[in-house]
Formats: structure tokens, C-alpha cells, sequence
């Protein structure tokens, strides 16, 4: 038995495929565990991890707890959740990290009141209070208006959920490799009381997932007419960027509502968001503020979104979108 | 049927300004209004009620001007309303909350189907709805956009990150509900003036008998460290004139930063 205190990565997996947000997980990780002095481990159930461990080593993850149970082929919360609160109750890591998936932001809450843990959601900033042993959680509150740094003094573990994009991807150069530790749990007590019938992937007109997108073409209200969403379209295509939208083009049927950046839609944070017509309602900007790099294009100087903007254009965007794109384009090439 | 939607005030978002001077949210004077997210529990609920017959009651745990949330659920249609109030509930965290609510939903008899929506727009935890479930030990999925009643179980359409999954579930289940799954009803007059009179009990320690370090601020694992305002941005630089000019400019910069 290991003494030293440990650091946990909840290990994503669907259909034997790692969650990208894993990896930037473990890189922050490694960063925490420098300053703590704990040991980087992740926590993997799935129907046969062996295979990906590697992976996770190559991200600083000196110990891999794999949890193999026919059961945990696919994401089923009744199964997962009991299996990874068993695991913690046994090994009582210091603290657990969860992607912000729609997997880790049901799973975490559940495990979360199995073990008694404290959770903060949505984190944007990580960092460690060595004097006190704190996890410093830090994440936005109220749209992003006011920062928040939550913490978790009394309780063990420490558990967060992260938003992908938030922390960059740090792969070792020199993995010296890890260890497996196989953990059998005994899930024969579980009830059997829900079963996925089905799974479909929607490739729905091309388009890149918000959440997972470096860049990121947003259009507002100043496209004018659904049919000029083809302007937004293109220039994403040319970017390899994700389109986006504000919730008034959404609530106005110009474009589905997958697109919708914001509060009431989705929280994205790519390195470039490019914000085209959009005037910068507060629930629009609690979904996109956190983005590495704004780009606002709008016509009205006073539109509240240059004040989150790290680049402002002021213009027609009818006119600068096109142009952007052609210099784009001509970059490229 | 039996339904509980549990619903959150929040505080309306589109009608609250920032002070840029000090980044402080203008709360002065800004509305309350039933969490969106909600709005298409509630929706969802009225739906299975129209279609199977049964009762919807909504629960909201808050201050006591949280009652004005449930009248508005009730002249949208809701049956029955319980306001989850007491001082010794404030400074909840999301462990704490889940606790709470879940004994409020015990004392309901024979419940088929526990409603929430996604998360609220003011806290944006997403975790009361899976807390509560676990304390109540019945099965959650999370991110519903459908439901059909299959005999004994429920049938969910659950949006994931690249399209959907439709899982069965057995009777009692809780379900997070998304936006994409409907459109709130309009009020009705009648409902809207039965609403006012409306008696709306409140249920405190007295009533729900929590073990005393569950609620409240003692109850809660998390505790707020520091509240601060977001880094302002620096080195803003704002551009016009000529769209070639500028995008040159711009490309430029970002070159330079290395975002190209």
C-alpha cells in the first residue's frame, strides 16, 4: 500500500475511445501534484482498459486504476457511479477531477453525495494551497460576471468538474510508463434499472462541436436573415472553426439550437471566439467569455460585447466576414 | 401519474446590467423568474399529465419570496405547490440542497417521475437533480429532450455531446430536462387568478426532520473562499475604416501572437 496522497483523473472513456478532456486533466494534474507532492493517478472503468493506459501514462498519470466489468462498456450512471465511489472509498484519493461532459457532470454529482464529497462545477482555474492542503477552485459565477474560488476544507475528497479547453495539453516526452492496478468492484448488488436501447451520432450538417472546438464563428442578430448564416458557415469552413450562434438567431429559427452559444445554450472556451453581429447580451457573454481570445466584428461601436473583446472591428460584417475569409484563405495557401 | 418538478427562482439575466467601473452585477431592482431550464421540466410534466392523467406538484427550495416562483407554476398548470423554506436551510451548497429536497419529495406519496431541469442559470451546477436521485435511490439520466410512458418504465430520449441516446428506465425515475424539449404553455386566466389564492404550504426543519449537519451551511462540504471580479481585458485594441485594411491589421496581430 502506497502512503502518499493521491490525485485522481476520472478517465473518460466512450466506446473504448479516451475523452480528449482527459489529457489536459493529467497536464494540470502533473502541474497540482509538483506543487502538493501527491501522486497523478486516473481512474478508468470500462469493459477492458489494459489498451489505454498508455495513453494516460503519456500525460503524467503514474498510476492507472482500471476497474474491467462487462457492465462498464458504456456509460451507465447507476454502474459507473457505484464503481468509482467504491474505489474512492477504499483508496481515499485527496482529490478527484472530472471533465464538464454531459458523462462527468452526471457522474461527478452522484459519486459526489454517495461519498460525502464536496464538488464544484465548471472550474476554469485549478491551483493548490500548499500552507493549508486546499484545492483552490476557481470557476465563474452569475454569467461570469464575478469569479468565485471555492473550497473544500473539511471533506475528502476534493472533487471538481472541468470544462474542456480550459487547460492546455501537456504530453510527457519522456513517459517512463506506469503501473495498472486492476480493482475488482462488485457490482451484482446493483440493481439493473435503466438500459440504453440505443446510441446514435448526428454528424448534423458538418458541423464541429462547440464544445470541443479551437475556433469558434459565432453570428447574432446583425446576419440579418437566416439565409445569411451562409456567410458565418463559409468562413468557419475556411477556419476549420465550429459555428455558433446568439439566442436571439436561435429563438428566431435562423439557425437549430445546437448552435447556441450562452447561458441558456452552450459554454464553450476556444482559443479564438469570432463574435459576428452579436451585440454581447450578458447571457451571451456568460457562454463564450472565458474563450482564450475574442474577436468581435459589430456595427455599433457601444455594443456591449467590444467590452469583452480582445479585438474589436467596427463594420458591417457583411462585409468584413468575406474579407476575412479571403485573407484567410490566402494565408493558408 | 404522480410528477414533482422541482424548480429554482433565479433572478432574470437578460434584465440584469454589469457596472463596468467596478464588474458588480446591478441586481437593484431586476425580476425573479422560474430558472428557463425549469420552464421545460415543468412543460415536459404537463405534457405526461395531458396525455396520462395524475397530478403535478412543483417544489421550490429558497427564501420565502421563492412562493411567487411556484404561483407561476401553478397558473402555468402545476396541480400543487411546496415551498422548501426555512432559515436554517440558507447557505446550501449543492450537497446540502440535494439532501433537503429529497426529503420533501419522501413525504410525497407514490411518485412515478422526478423532473429538473438541466441546471440553473444562476449557479450553473447541474448537480441538485443527480444528488437528489441518489438520496432518494432511484435511476437519473441526465440531458432529456423526450419521454414516453412504457408500462412500468419510461422511455428517454438523452441528447449527448454528438446526437442522442434513448434509454429505458424503470418507474420511479429522475430525469434533467433540456431546453430543446419544448416550449413552456402559456398561462391561462383561470389558472392565473387560482394561482394567487393558491395555498402553498411550507416546509421547514419542523415538517422534514433533517439530521441537523446535513442542511444548511454546516451541511455543505463547499464553502466559498473568495469572490472576485474577472481579469479585465488589457490590451484591447479596437479597429475601423477600410475591411481590407483592418483584416490585415488583425491578421497581423494574430500571427504575431501566434494564434495563426
Amino acid at each position: 500500500m502506497s502512503t502518499t496522497k493521491e490525485l485522481w483523473v476520472y478517465a473518460e472513456q466512450r466506446e473504448g475511445k479516451i475523452a480528449g478532456v482527459v489529457q489536459e486533466l493529467l497536464s494540470q494534474g502533473q502541474v497540482l501534484c509538483e506543487k502538493s507532492g501527491y501522486t497523478l493517478c486516473a481512474v478508468l472503468p470500462s469493459a477492458s482498459g489494459a489498451e489505454l493506459c498508455q495513453e494516460l501514462y503519456n500525460f503524467g498519470a503514474k498510476k492507472v486504476y482500471t476497474i474491467d466489468d462487462p457492465k462498464l462498456a458504456d456509460y451507465q450512471n447507476d454502474y459507473y457511479s457505484r464503481a468509482v465511489a467504491q474505489l474512492i472509498n477504499e483508496k481515499k484519493p485527496e482529490i478527484v477531477l472530472y471533465g464538464a461532459t454531459t458523462i462527468g457532470r452526471s457522474l461527478a454529482p452522484t459519486v459526489a453525495v454517495m461519498v460525502d464529497a464536496g464538488l464544484t462545477a465548471d472550474c476554469t482555474e485549478l491551483d493548490f494551497d500548499v500552507e493549508e492542503g486546499n484545492l483552490l477552485q476557481t470557476r465563474p459565477a452569475f454569467g461570469g460576471n464575478i469569479m468565485a474560488t471555492i473550497i473544500c476544507p473539511n471533506h475528502r475528497p476534493q472533487m471538481a468538474t472541468v470544462r474542456s479547453n480550459v487547460f492546455k495539453k501537456t504530453k510527457l516526452s519522456d513517459s517512463e510508463g506506469g503501473e495498472q492496478i486492476q480493482y475488482d468492484v462488485d457490482l451484482s448488488g446493483v440493481p439493473e434499472r435503466m438500459r440504453r436501447l440505443e446510441s446514435v451520432h448526428e454528424a448534423d450538417d458538418n458541423t464541429i462541436d462547440l464544445n470541443a472546438a479551437q475556433f469558434i464563428v459565432s453570428g447574432g442578430r446583425g446576419v440579418g436573415k437566416p439565409e445569411n448564416f451562409k456567410v458565418i458557415y463559409d468562413f468557419a469552413a475556411e477556419m476549420g472553426a465550429a459555428v455558433g450562434a446568439s439566442r436571439a438567431t436561435v429563438d428566431a429559427g435562423w439557425i437549430s439550437h445546437h448552435h447556441q452559444v450562452g447561458q441558456t445554450g452552450k459554454t464553450v472556451c476556444p482559443v479564438v471566439y469570432i463574435a459576428c453581429g452579436i451585440s454581447g447580451a450578458i447571457q451571451h457573454l456568460a457562454g463564450m467569455q472565458s474563450s482564450d481570445m475574442i474577436i468581435a466584428i459589430n456595427k455599433d461601436p457601444d455594443a456591449p460585447i467590444f467590452d469583452v473583446a480582445d479585438f474589436g472591428l467596427i463594420g458591417d460584417l457583411h462585409e468584413i466576414v468575406p474579407e476575412f475569409q479571403k485573407q484567410i484563405a490566402a494565408f493558408k495557401a | 401519474m404522480n410528477i414533482v418538478v422541482c424548480i429554482k427562482q433565479v433572478p432574470d439575466s437578460d434584465k440584469v446590467t454589469i457596472d463596468r467601473e467596478t464588474n458588480r452585477l446591478n441586481r437593484a431592482g431586476v425580476p425573479s423568474i422560474i430558472n428557463p431550464f425549469d420552464e421545460n421540466a415543468l412543460e415536459m410534466a404537463l405534457q405526461l399529465k395531458d396525455e396520462h392523467g395524475g397530478k403535478v406538484t412543483v417544489i421550490s427550495m429558497g427564501p420565502p419570496q421563492a412562493e411567487e416562483a411556484l404561483r407561476t407554476a401553478l397558473s402555468h398548470g402545476a396541480d400543487d405547490a411546496i415551498l422548501v423554506s426555512d432559515r436554517k436551510f440558507g447557505g446550501a451548497d449543492t450537497w446540502a440542497t440535494s439532501y433537503t429536497i429529497s426529503l420533501a419529495i419522501k413525504k410525497l406519496e407514490d411518485v412515478d417521475l422526478i423532473l429538473f431541469g438541466k441546471q440553473a442559470i444562476d449557479g450553473d451546477t447541474a448537480q441538485v437533480g443527480p444528488g437528489v436521485a441518489h438520496f432518494l435511490d432511484i435511476p437519473m439520466l441526465t440531458y432529456a429532450k423526450g419521454v414516453e410512458v412504457t408500462g412500468d418504465t419510461f422511455k428517454v430520449n438523452k441528447v449527448t455531446e454528438d446526437g442522442y441516446e434513448i434509454w429505458d428506465v424503470d418507474k420511479p425515475a429522475a430525469l434533467t430536462v433540456v431546453k430543446e424539449a419544448n416550449d413552456l404553455r402559456m398561462p391561462s386566466l383561470k389558472k392565473k387568478m387560482a394561482a394567487k389564492k393558491a395555498e402553498i404550504p411550507t416546509w421547514g426543519v419542523e415538517e422534514l426532520q433533517p439530521e441537523e449537519g446535513n442542511i444548511g451551511l454546516a451541511g455543505s462540504p463547499t464553502k466559498v473562499s473568495k469572490v472576485f471580479a474577472p481579469p479585465v481585458k488589457l490590451n484591447k485594441e479596437i479597429l475601423s475604416g477600410e475591411p481590407a485594411e483592418m483584416i490585415t491589421e488583425l491578421i497581423g496581430k494574430l500571427k504575431e501572437q501566434h494564434v495563426l
